[in-house]
């Protein structure tokens, strides 16, 4: 188990310290900062042992949050448990700064005390957290013995994410579909590697003990329910969220789920019904590989004249339906080591040689599906006495649509409440998708 | 060197090293670092030229950028173009970046090695010290190629400033040691020598340098500057301090220059102009006057500049060896030294006193210091000094003061740090054997040494006590009592119980009378650390039990009760079971003569080194402690009070009774290749059973040897029971094959005739009827030089009439890893039986190294092959039928009959390999003539394989009876 936590700065100072075993000295503290941090090669490794101790970081920023033990333990957990840390205080602080961690370091300790126990993880979710770990230590007075025997009987109870009585005037929901999408290309356009990584997060605001049910179009289910003939609750997911696909239904490759879910009914059903916690979570994270529709397609074309001059041509097109518009989109191309010159002519957008970073950034404010445009460089180099040739890293490109590269769809997502009197029908759901890019990069 | 204008601090390059250590994290530096270069190519890339404040600052960016770890490709040429400025700033940037950053293979090589050319051949003495700077810090071959004629010719000219010459001295020695082949001796050496004489002590100091790392080298070429250092030293000791203004360091005159001149000093032996060495010695006193003198200053500069002075007058000292008072005041000043606050003086004056134990001047005036060294031994704090302290009480050890040195190093083994205990036990152990006067004092010595650090006790350490009790008849029963006694101790280490087991085994008869030690006593003690002991002891202790059988009749029933039980009979252990086995077999079935025959005790070890010291001496490494052991037997001999054969004939014999000295120094020298011709009885066999280099063949030929129910022993350490003799010669003579060297080159003329840790031989030999010639190889395989290398053959009476054997004159040096040839030639006069032997002499680190081989000349190299047909063959064959002309030998194969084997065999031994002419084609037939000066012997021979019963029978007819013998004896070896 966790035998210690330690959180640092860029510099290497100990920002937090908790150490929650015996085994764990004063010293490992400064053995992770001179092994890791100060050490004279940069350590890629996440996981480092150091004299029969291990250390798991994980860097957020500037900071770095390591968690330290002697024993064997489940290193995936381990990783977990720090993602979750780090969630949990950009729900109560924002922005892990050193600066933020300096002035909560109070509250830190408090949460590290709840959600850590003899190194074992302990609820650590945010909503439940947030009802008895306050920022206003003292308005803890103002808690009833009721509020408080209730906090006692949440955290220890079957449904720890989630009190009751919570009442709102109006009951809403948000449903927001997060992707990112990686993709390697050859220069001739040929897909190397693409993958979709996305998250389903909801923000609810429901009242009582509703029972919701989540669907999508999941090839499994879609499958599923085309044998055993349409049903009554397909015809209503659509009507309710306007989820137009049943035609197409995509393959998950994996899927994690939060554990408000029903595992239980997920594995017999294949249908996804939670109680949900309040306020803000992830329903579930999933990764697909096949039919990813891939918004932007990079061409690039890059010609050598003799030793000192280069020529460079990038063309993107857009490949979404011509009424959405894509974001943010920044096209990074690397420039050679010997650069000693640089001129950009672009239609659209701005474009900047940046010397401290090796390459030409490309910056377009918004951009229409369908579409296409251009950039061309001319790179001056300056010769060198090394033969070595230029290794041509690929292009990197960033955007954000809004559409779900993967083609997830929501189907519907039901709301039962059966204690009190509002139906499915009275919550007011928003259902939103976004696809970012992860790595998507295309080799020139 | 021009002062750096204000003007020229160049703002750019410091605002950039201050962002860069403004930066918050490595990739913030890396992004700066990237803008940098960028700009820094953007600038260089420019069309304009750019000016040379500009160039030099950013040459200085780039040689920044690369000393924080990165990647530089490009601003060479730029640096370049900075050497040919005239402003000594941008002159000094170039070559900083040059000399940083350029490797040996680049394009730009020659473009530099013109600007050096060009700045060397300026007036302007800072640019040819930029110049001169830059090729010593390059330093590579392309360098050293290309001016390696023209910094000699700085060096001696007239008019080249003092600066200069130092820079150029420095330089040369650069190039001298990076690579010594393209630095031509010439005619400027011997003017080099007399910059020794400069006005300038900047130039003799840096002359002195170069001098002394030449001088190594060449000795011959600088004999003179001798006298002349000696000259300048006098001149700087004797001088009062304000004389040398600059070079005066802390009231010491030009330290640095006296400690070299004291170096390049003992690159020579004394002088012999008697005013030299008189002027010498004056000044080795003077300095050691001053050491007595109260210092001139509390500062620790002025103690450690005199004392550089004084310790490398003192090395000197004891370098030359020549001089008895000097030796002995530099034995009483380092003695003051023992008692010195400062542990770094402890340590060098310990380390110095080492080397000054050795020799036979200051033996004694180093002896009168015991009593504070094994004070430091106790109190000192830091390890290394202590380990010093030790090796001094080693090297000061004698006669006299043994008994107190070694117990005061027993003493202190029982708290010595773990990593010297191992060193410190074999040391006692060496000492107490070498200076044993009675025997129970070693044997109580050695007892302890195993109680106390028994874990550090190598096995060579208890091999040799049992050597020596079972060598020496008056301290058995002594032995047998203490081992007994020591035994009793509840816990004692298995070291103990193996020397206990092997002693009352052999032993345990002469305290049998006592009650206290009745057999049966005796017997149930051993017995009592049986279960605790590891395998090979275990098995030792099994043959002590069948030894008790032999020794005390009475007890055989209880010890075959023992052999009998199921622990033994049945034990897991495959070696044991069989001990347990045949031993009990052994004594039931065996009547009570053959068990005392079979059991007899062992009889007594031929004297050889001890093993304990070779193996103190494989720790060491050759040149120290070996050293004083070979110093002290070379120059003294009388001070152990043992007599001493510093003979190098290999057959010579040492009476072992009659010298107390153990440790076999006065046997042949160990680095004599050839063992003495020991007569091939059971002992010599079973002695290398203790030996390193043979042990695997011993116990192979024991195996062979010991058909009788003696089971055969794969722990080479006990090889118990007496074997009988007759049944040991074939296996006997499986070991005179390996060791005689010249054995195997009587059928190859070339190959590797010697070697050991300094030296290897090798051999490459043509002969042509009566004439020979032999080139001798010497190869130095130690990263010294040898001095006075002298090499003789000696051919001692009837040989020398028989055989002319001419050496041409060596080299007195070989270089350490270099190869020395000699060649011999060789006339053969008439036939000879003897062998020729080659000294070696020479000194290795200051000591006198003498190697004895023989040489493998034997009659039949002088074969001339004849070919004849059949009926030839047999009509010559039955010409030669006198008795006394054929001479027989039936003997076993010591190798595989292999018939190619054979036949190259026979053809390498010089005859002509005759096929078709002995009826029986498996049989080899040869002819040959031998040529001699005198006269011509014609040889036939037959061998006749024999390949079921694994034997041969060689069969030679000559004209002369002798040679038929000789040839006889040679060949028959070789099969």
């Amino acid at each position: 188990m966790i035998g210690g936590l330690f959180i640092y700065n860029h510099k290497g100072e100990v920002l937090i310290s908790r150490v929650y075993r015996d085994d764990i000295g004063r010293n490992a503290v400064d053995a992770f900062r001179v092994n890791v941090i100060h050490a004279r090669q940069q350590v890629r490794s996440p996981v480092n042992n150091i004299a029969r101790t291990s250390f798991f970081h994980v860097k957020r920023s500037n900071i770095w949050l390591a968690a330290v033990t002697k024993q064997n333990v489940n290193a995936a957990m381990v990783f977990e448990f720090l993602y979750k840390m780090c969630d949990v205080m950009t729900a109560y602080f924002g922005k892990i700064s050193e600066e933020n961690i300096k002035n909560n370091f109070v509250l830190i300790y408090e949460l590290l005390d709840e959600i850590l126990d003899f190194g074992y993880p302990q609820n650590s979710e945010t909503g439940a957290l947030k009802t008895f770990i306050t920022q206003q230590g003292i308005k803890s007075q103002h808690h009833t013995k009721e509020e408080q025997s209730q906090i006692t009987s949440q955290v220890t109870g079957q449904i720890g994410w989630r009190r009751e009585g919570i009442k709102y005037r109006r009951n809403e929901l948000f449903l927001d579909v997060l992707e990112s999408v990686n993709l390697l290309m050859s220069p001739q356009g040929q897909v190397l590697s693409a993958h979709v990584s996305g998250r389903v997060v909801m923000k609810s605001y429901l009242s009582g003990m509703p029972e919701c049910k989540f669907g999508m179009n999941d090839k499994i289910i879609i499958d599923k329910q085309g044998k055993g003939g349409t049903t009554t609750t397909d015809e209503a997911g659509k009507s309710d969220l306007g989820g137009s696909s049943g035609k197409q239904a995509i393959a998950i490759d994996d899927c994690t789920f939060h554990q408000c879910v029903r595992l239980s009914k997920f594995d017999t059903e294949r249908s996804i019904s939670f109680i949900p916690p309040d306020g803000e979570y992830e329903l579930m994270r999933y990764r697909t590989t096949k039919d990813i529709i891939l918004p932007f397609r990079v061409i690039p074309l890059v010609r050598e004249v003799g030793r000192t001059k280069l020529e460079v041509k990038v063309v993107i097109k857009s490949n979404f339906k011509p009424s959405l518009l894509a974001q943010k989109i920044e096209v990074r191309i690397p420039t050679p080591l010997n650069t000693s010159g640089v001129q950009v002519i672009c239609m659209k957008g701005k474009a900047k040689y940046k010397a401290s970073e090796n390459a030409i950034v490309w910056k377009i404010k918004r951009m229409a599906g369908m579409k296409e445009s251009q950039i061309s460089a001319e790179i001056e180099l300056l010769p060198t006495n090394d033969k070595k040739k230029w290794a041509r890293p690929p292009i990197s490109m960033n955007f954000e649509v809004p559409f779900a590269p993967s083609g997830l769809k929501v189907r519907y997502l039901k709301v039962f409440e059966p204690k009190l009197n509002y139906s499915d029908h009275d919550v007011i759901k928003w259902v939103r998708y976004i696809g970012r890019s992860g790595i998507y990069e295309t080799r020139c | 060197m021009p002062a750096v204008s204000k003007g020229d601090g160049m703002r750019g390059l410091a605002v950039f090293i201050s962002d860069i250590r403004n930066c918050k994290s490595k990739e913030a530096e890396i992004k700066r670092i990237n803008k940098e270069l960028a700009n820094i190519r953007s600038k260089f890339k420019g069309d304009k030229a750019l000016d040379g404040y500009s160039k030099k600052k950013y040459v200085c960016k780039l040689l920044f950028i690369f000393l924080l770890g990165h990647d530089i490709d490009f601003g060479h040429m730029e640096a370049v173009n900075l050497l040919s400025s005239n402003k000594y700033t941008e002159k000094q940037i170039g070559y900083l970046f040059i000399s940083v950053l350029v490797n040996s293979n680049s394009d730009l090589i020659r473009l530099i090695n013109n600007a050096i050319k060009n700045d060397l051949s300026s007036r302007n003495p800072t640019f040819m010290n930029l110049a001169l700077h830059c090729i010593a810090n390059v330093g590579s071959r392309e360098m050293a190629e290309a001016f390696a004629a023209d910094v000699p010719r700085i060096l001696v000219a007239g008019d080249t400033m003092d600066s200069v010459k130092q820079s150029a001295a420095l330089c040369l020695l650069r190039l001298n040691r990076t690579s010594p082949d393209l630095v031509p001796m010439g005619e400027w050496t011997a003017r080099v020598v007399h910059l020794l004489n400069d006005q300038h002590l900047g130039v003799v100091t840096a002359a002195t340098s170069l001098i002394t790392t030449l001088a190594q080298k060449n000795p011959d070429d600088f004999k003179t500057s001798v006298s002349l250092a000696v000259a300048r030293l006098s001149r700087i000791v004797t001088s009062a301090s304000t004389d040398l203004q600059d070079y005066t360091y802390y009231f010491v005159a030009a330290p640095w220059l006296s400690v070299k001149l004291l170096r390049l000093l003992q690159c020579y032996p004394p002088p012999e102009d008697a005013a030299i060495r008189g002027r010498l010695t004056e000044c080795l006193e003077t300095i050691l006057n001053k050491a007595q003198e109260p210092p001139k200053s509390k500062k620790v500069q002025h103690s450690n500049a005199k004392n550089a002075v004084l310790f490398e007058a003192i090395s000197l000292i004891i370098h030359h060896d020549s001089e008895p008072t000097l030796l002995v005041r530099a034995c009483n000043q380092l003695g003051q030294f023992l008692q010195h606050r400062e542990t770094n003086l402890r340590y060098l004056a310990l380390e110095s006193m080492c080397t000054l134990a050795s020799s036979e001047f200051s033996h004694e005036a180093v002896k009168t210091h015991i009593d504070t060294v094994i004070n430091a031994l106790k109190t000192e704090r830091d390890v290394s000094v202590r380990q010093r302290a030790v090796d001094l009480l080693y090297a000061m050890c004698d006669r006299s003061n043994a008994k107190q040195i070694v117990a005061e190093m027993l003493s202190y083994l029982e708290t010595a740090d773990y990593s010297i205990r191992e060193e410190i036990v074999l040391k006692v152990a060496i000492l107490a054997e070498k200076y044993a006067v009675d025997y129970t004092w070693y044997v109580d010595t050695i007892l302890n040494l195993i109680r106390i650090a028994g874990d550090y006790v190598s096995e060579e350490v208890w091999y040799r006590v049992i050597q020596i009790v079972i060598n020496r008849d008056d301290v058995q029963g002594y032995a047998a009592k203490t081992v007994f006694e020591a035994l009793q101790a509840p816990a004692c280490h298995e070291n103990l119980v193996k020397v206990g087991g092997y002693i009352l085994g052999e032993f345990g008869n002469l305290i049998a009378g006592d009650p206290r030690s009745s057999p049966l006593v005796q017997f149930n003690l051993l017995h009592s650390k049986f279960h605790l002991c590891s395998v090979p002891t275990r098995a030792l202790l099994l043959s002590a039990y069948i030894k008790f059988i032999n020794l005390f009749p009475e007890v055989k029933g209880t010890i075959q009760e023992v052999l009998r039980s199921d622990s033994q009979l049945r034990n897991a252990d495959v070696e044991l079971q069989q001990r347990a086995v045949e031993y009990l077999r052994l004594s039931c079935i065996a009547s009570t003569d053959i068990l005392a025959t079979v059991l007899e005790e062992m009889p007594p070890f031929p004297e050889r080194e001890s093993s304990i010291l070779a193996k103190l001496k494989r720790k060491k490494g050759p040149g120290t402690v070996p050293d004083i052991e070979e110093n002290r037997k070379e120059r003294n001999a009388n001070v152990n009070g043992g007599t001493n054969h510093t003979t190098t004939t290999p057959n010579a014999k040492v009476a072992a009774a009659a010298s107390p000295d153990l440790l076999g120094l006065g046997s042949p020298s160990p680095l004599s290749s050839t063992p003495p011709a020991l007569p091939p009885t059971a002992a010599s066999l079973l002695i290398d059973v203790f030996s390193e280099n043979s042990p695997g063949a011993a116990a192979a030929a024991a195996a062979a040897a010991a058909p009788i129910a003696v089971p055969a022993a794969p722990v080479a350490d006990d090889n118990f029971s007496s074997i009988t003799p007759e049944s040991l010669h074939v296996a006997d003579s499986i070991l005179a094959d390996v060791q005689e060297p010249t054995d195997k080159f009587v059928c190859k003329n070339n190959g590797v005739l010697y070697e050991n840790q300094l030296l290897q031989i090798g051999l490459k030999c043509e002969y042509r009827q009566s004439l020979g010639r032999m080139y001798v190889f010497f190869g130095n395989k130690t990263s010294t030089q040898f001095l006075s290398f002298a090499t003789s053959v000696v051919c001692q009476e009837p040989l020398a009439s028989q055989l002319n054997v001419h050496p041409k004159p060596v080299d007195p040096t070989v270089d350490g890893g270099a190869q020395l040839q000699q060649i011999i030639n060789i006339e053969c006069v008439s036939d000879f039986v003897e062998a020729a032997v080659l000294n070696i002499q020479f000194r290795y680190g200051g000591i006198l190294q003498n190697i004895a081989v023989k040489l493998p000349i034997t009659l039949n190299k002088f074969f001339q092959p004849t070919e004849m047909i059949s009926q030839d063959f047999f009509q010559r064959w039955k010409q030669l039928s006198a008795p006394q002309q054929e001479v027989q030998n039936i003997f076993k194969a010591k190798h595989s009959m292999d018939t190619e084997v054979t036949k190259a065999k026979i053809i390498g031994f010089g005859v002509a390999l005759l096929d078709g002419v002995d009826p029986n084609p498996s049989n080899f037939v040869g002819a040959g003539v031998i040529h001699t000066k005198t006269t011509q012997v014609g040889c036939l021979l037959r061998l006749e394989p024999n390949t079921q019963a694994q034997m041969y029978r060689l069969t030679l007819r000559t004209s002369r009876d002798t040679v038929s013998q000789r040839l006889c004896d040679l060949l028959s070896d070789q099969f």
